[in-house]
């Protein structure tokens, strides 16, 4: 599998990203920087985690608009795999790849924590390795991760399998204190129609190997390896 | 503007002009002697910044000097912008602890972040990538009008600021006390790696040698920050804003990319931050230590606001500037770097060799001045002093009114504001980006994060006790770095090297000079015995507000190395059945003990001893058993005495403990602090053997108990279950801090 990772002024995660692909894969990922305008033939897209351009505008924002994010765009229509996480969930929903928007946190604080999630859906190259229903942990660490779309979505991306991931409190109960944003539904990472897209919050490239705690995170890369090879 | 212009805006320089400038009248007559004339109105905001306490350390001096700086392990101790201690195959760690008190007590969410900014930049501009920040914070009484709105404003500013930056937070330590209710505590530590051929260093080379400005434009702000912080408070400090910084993350994200790239190149010949005095602090520091002089041309030095003075130009303190001084000819591949990075980059002047100082703006000049006699006269004060009065240990009868259930006593102290959970505030940090983090602080005794890119770990810890400093500077001190080292060799470290970050009230005061001087006599004695010198350090003095002194508190950054993350062992309880160990001898001290103040209301007596030879031998003992594999949990024994201790690991790791050691055991025993000791779990097949060596080593140790349950109990049932105790713990400050204001 070959990858590639947007780099914009600001990103802070590319490297945890890096480290988590190429454990994975055995292949280092490309590092593209945000005023390129190409990218290389890649099998998968990580816009990665940070505070693209300082955020100083609505998160993610400005970086939709940056040159490679048009290149970001077309590869995913054609379908080439994107996964955006934390900051690049912000950026590839403000850019239109993703329904909905996200805000600032309920409680108005950056969190930082490790979160028990529920996979909603295993049927993508991103959920593939995980059985339908079950509770995984990966770190969160985000001050906009309120995900917000209108009740007709919602409905939407239920019914077409569209949400992957949603916060629990713990194993087993969806408790509105395991919310750590206040996202509607529970909603912590979704998918785009073809399921060739998946935006979340949580990181899954910081719970990869015994230092981070717990390997949760591993499988999804393990399973994108496995689609995209 | 125009030089007419700025003219018009300078004001007469006299006497009282100086006085004004934080110059005492003395000063000003020594000034007036090393120039042969009067000063410019720039010169004297120069020179009054150069002289400033918080520039020229003039009462601390003569004292640091006797620290030990020195060791196989150092590379670069104190006077460089951080320490610099070898970790082995050509690793560095650098790293620097520094306070932004006064900013932080005048505008918490900027003055903490700028803090964050400034110790930052101290590291990366050494060679090193920030691999993780830490901070000792203190606040005033809770029920203190202000101290919600202070912890609410550091805590966001901090998290804004480390956030962004991408450098994980990874712990350190909260206190509140009445006596930090008019000046808090904001001391922010980073810790970076480098290797060792890669170091940057500050001193000037190179005559006719290109001078860089890089980074953020120059605006108004934080012009006499230094001063400010030269001087006490009073009812009119919140008048003291427009001297806080304003703190740009984002733009220091760029900064930290772009320099680290710059240092890839050959091209620099020596970097330094602007930081307390700006641009007058780097380019007087950078010449002074290279013996040249540098002539500045301000007109293309990039700034923010219009018609800005050479005064304020080299006075301003704006955030994310460096000054650079480059080989000949590397202008446009360094040039290069910075338009990548969208930073600023000119060339504001050069070197030379007349060793003066020159700035020019609007074609004329407003300072020719000779560097090294202006900081070779900076003032150097042996302020009188006297030490504080020696006390004991506080007898029995204080304690022969207690009688409360021990279940009651532990949920009283767990929830007390020193010892309460501190979870409200390190999630507001990210302390996991990088991929790096093996414990935060609060998961073990220090923080542990590993090398990127290798196996091996820096452990890193905060620690003072300033009521211990407060009683006993002498012991005090001393207490702040054995603690530093203790908490490393607990998490399995070999501890390296300590950063020192002083923090006192007015030196002018021989009571105040005296705890000042106690501390770096405890802190020097630790540091031998222990070998484990100060690197890298910053003193704040002047923290009073209307006469009233804060706790005298010698903040000490503890860094230590081992070979593989993954061998670190944390504090948390983790099986059913592991034997539960003392390390070390309780011998019952109760005086300054939590205690002491939370359950009997009385802060009396002397702080427990510190016997430096045990200390060594119980930590050498601990960190050989952790490194040997022996050892599931490990929590050094501090504030709250054993069984607290013991109560925190339970806690952490949601396993109780049945213990047999405590039967009618007095309140000495349970929650005396005193030093050198440990608790650990081990399993039960190897406390024979663990014990064993123990004995081989001469090291007291004693089964307290095993891990069972989900409650702290004894042979009598259960004292309290750890349910009861959580909620205590962690209800305390989200329900202080969501109060109404």
């Amino acid at each position: 599998m070959k990858a590639a990772i947007v780099v914009f002024p600001g990103s802070n995660r590319e490297r945890d990203a890096v480290a988590a692909l190429e454990a994975v894969s055995g292949t280092k990922p490309h590092l593209v920087w945000h005023r390129d305008t190409e990218l290389p033939k890649v099998d998968l897209i990580v816009v990665p985690g940070g505070f693209s351009y300082g955020d100083y505008l609505r998160s993610g924002a400005m970086a939709a608009h940056s040159p490679i994010m048009r290149e970001v765009k077309a590869r995913a229509d054609q379908g080439v795999r994107v996964l955006g996480i934390c900051n690049g969930f912000q950026i590839i929903t403000e850019a239109g790849l993703l329904p909905g928007a996200l805000m600032r946190n309920g409680g108005l604080k950056f969190i930082c924590r490790v979160q028990h999630l529920r996979v909603e859906n295993t049927d993508s190259p991103f959920t593939a390795k995980y059985a339908k229903g079950q509770v995984v942990r990966y770190p969160i660490a985000h001050g906009d991760g309120n995900y917000w779309t209108d009740a007709e979505t919602v409905k939407r991306l239920d019914g077409e399998g569209q949400v992957a991931f949603r916060y629990l409190a713990d194993e087993t109960r969806a408790d509105p204190r395991g919310n750590p944003n206040g996202s509607i539904t529970d909603i912590a990472g979704i998918f785009n129609a073809k399921r060739t897209v998946l935006g979340l919050m949580p990181h899954p490239e910081d719970a990869v190997e015994a230092l981070h705690g717990n390997t949760d995170g591993k499988p999804m890369f393990e399973g994108l390896v496995e689609a995209l090879s | 503007m125009s030089a007419e212009a700025t003219k018009a805006q300078e004001r007469p320089v006299t006497v009282e002009l100086a006085k004004e400038f934080g110059l005492s009248a003395e000063e000003y007559r020594n000034a007036l002697d090393i120039l042969g004339r009067t000063p410019t109105f720039t010169e004297l905001g120069i020179i009054s910044v150069m002289w400033s306490e918080h520039c020229s350390y003039k009462s601390s001096k003569v004292w640091l000097k006797t620290l030990p700086t020195t060791g196989p392990q150092v590379i670069c101790g104190p006077g460089e912008n951080a320490g610099v201690v070898d970790i082995g195959d050509g690793d560095a760690v650098i790293f620097k602890m520094e306070s932004h008190n006064h900013p932080s007590y005048i505008e918490p969410f900027q003055g903490a972040a700028t803090g964050v900014g400034g110790i930052l930049r101290d590291v990366f501009t050494m060679g090193a990538r920030p691999i993780a920040n830490m901070n000792a914070l203190r606040f005033g009484s809770p029920d203190h009008s202000k101290t919600r709105h202070l912890v609410s404003g550091v805590v966001a500013g901090i998290a804004h600021y480390g956030n962004c930056v991408g450098v994980p937070t990874v712990g350190g330590e909260t206190n509140f006390h009445p006596a930090f209710n008019g000046n808090i505590l904001v001391n922010a530590m980073t810790v970076g790696v480098a290797k060792t051929d890669k170091i940057f260093y500050s001193a000037a080379a190179g005559i006719g040698n290109p001078v860089v400005y890089v980074g953020s434009k120059t605006g108004r702000d934080g012009i006499h920050g230094a001063t400010m912080a030269s001087a006490e408070f009073t009812e009119d400090s919140e008048e003291k804003r427009p001297t806080v910084q304003v703190g740009d993350p984002f733009t220091e994200k760029l900064l930290i990319e772009a320099c680290l790239e710059l240092m890839e190149t050959d091209a620099i010949v020596a970097i330094q931050d602007m930081g307390a005095a700006g641009l007058t602090s780097s380019s007087v520091e950078m010449a002074g230590k290279g013996g040249l002089g540098i002539e500045l041309t301000l007109d293309t030095l990039p700034m923010r606001e219009e018609a800005m003075t050479p005064y304020e130009i080299m006075l301003s303190e704006s955030q994310e500037r460096m000054l650079i001084i480059l080989k000949p000819g590397r202008e446009e591949v360094a040039k290069a770097i910075f338009d990548k990075w969208e930073l600023d980059f000119a060339v504001i002047g050069h070197l030379t060799d007349t060793g003066n100082l020159v700035i020019k703006m609007y074609g004329e000049t407003w300072c020719d001045m000779p560097i090294a006699p202006v900081s070779n006269a900076a003032p150097e004060y042996n302020r009188p002093w006297e030490p504080t009065p020696k006390s004991s240990d506080v007898d029995d009868g204080v304690l022969a009114g207690y009688s409360a259930d021990l279940g009651d006593t532990l949920t009283k102290l767990f929830g007390c504001p020193d010892l309460a959970s501190k979870r409200w505030i390190w999630e507001q940090y990210d302390s996991l980006v990088g991929g790096d983090t093996r414990f935060m602080s609060g998961q073990a005794d220090a923080a542990v994060v590993r090398v990127p890119g290798q196996t091996k770990a820096v452990a890193i810890t905060t620690d003072c006790t300033p009521r211990y400093c407060l009683a006993d500077p002498v012991e005090g001190g001393k207490q702040a770095v054995a603690e530093a080292w203790r908490n490393l060799s607990a998490v399995g470290a070999l501890p390296l090297a300590i950063t020192d970050n002083m923090n006192f009230g007015n030196p002018e005061k021989p009571r105040i000079m005296g705890q000042f001087v106690g501390a770096v006599q405890g802190i020097g004695e630790a540091c031998k015995a222990l070998d484990f010198p100060v690197v890298s350090g910053n003193v704040s003095l002047y923290n009073e507000t209307n006469g009233e002194a804060i706790l005298p508190t010698p903040a000490i950054g503890g860094v230590g190395i081992m070979p593989d993350a993954m061998i670190a062992v944390g504090i948390a309880f983790k099986n059913e059945g592991d034997v539960i160990l003392a390390v070390g001898e309780t011998k019952g001290h109760i005086g300054q003990s939590i205690f002491l103040r939370e359950i009997l209301g009385r802060e009396e007596g002397a702080p427990p001893p510190v016997d430096l030879a045990v200390e060594r031998r119980n930590g050498d003992f601990v960190r050989s058993l952790i490194r040997e594999g022996l050892v599931v949990s490990s929590h050094d024994v501090a504030d709250g005495g054993l069984i607290v201790t013991i109560a925190e690991m339970a806690l952490a790791g949601g396993v109780g403990a049945y213990l047999t050691a405590f039967d009618g055991a007095s309140p000495r025993v349970l929650f005396g602090e005193d030093q050198g000791r440990y608790v650990l779990a081990v399993r039960p097949d190897v406390a024979a053997s663990v014990q064993e060596k123990a004995k081989a080593a001469g090291v007291p140790v004693t089964v307290l108990g095993e891990t069972r349950g989900t409650a702290l109990s004894g042979r009598g049932g259960d004292i309290v279950s750890l349910k009861r105790l959580r909620d205590a713990n962690e209800n305390w400050l989200p329900t202080y801090m969501a109060a109404e204001l």
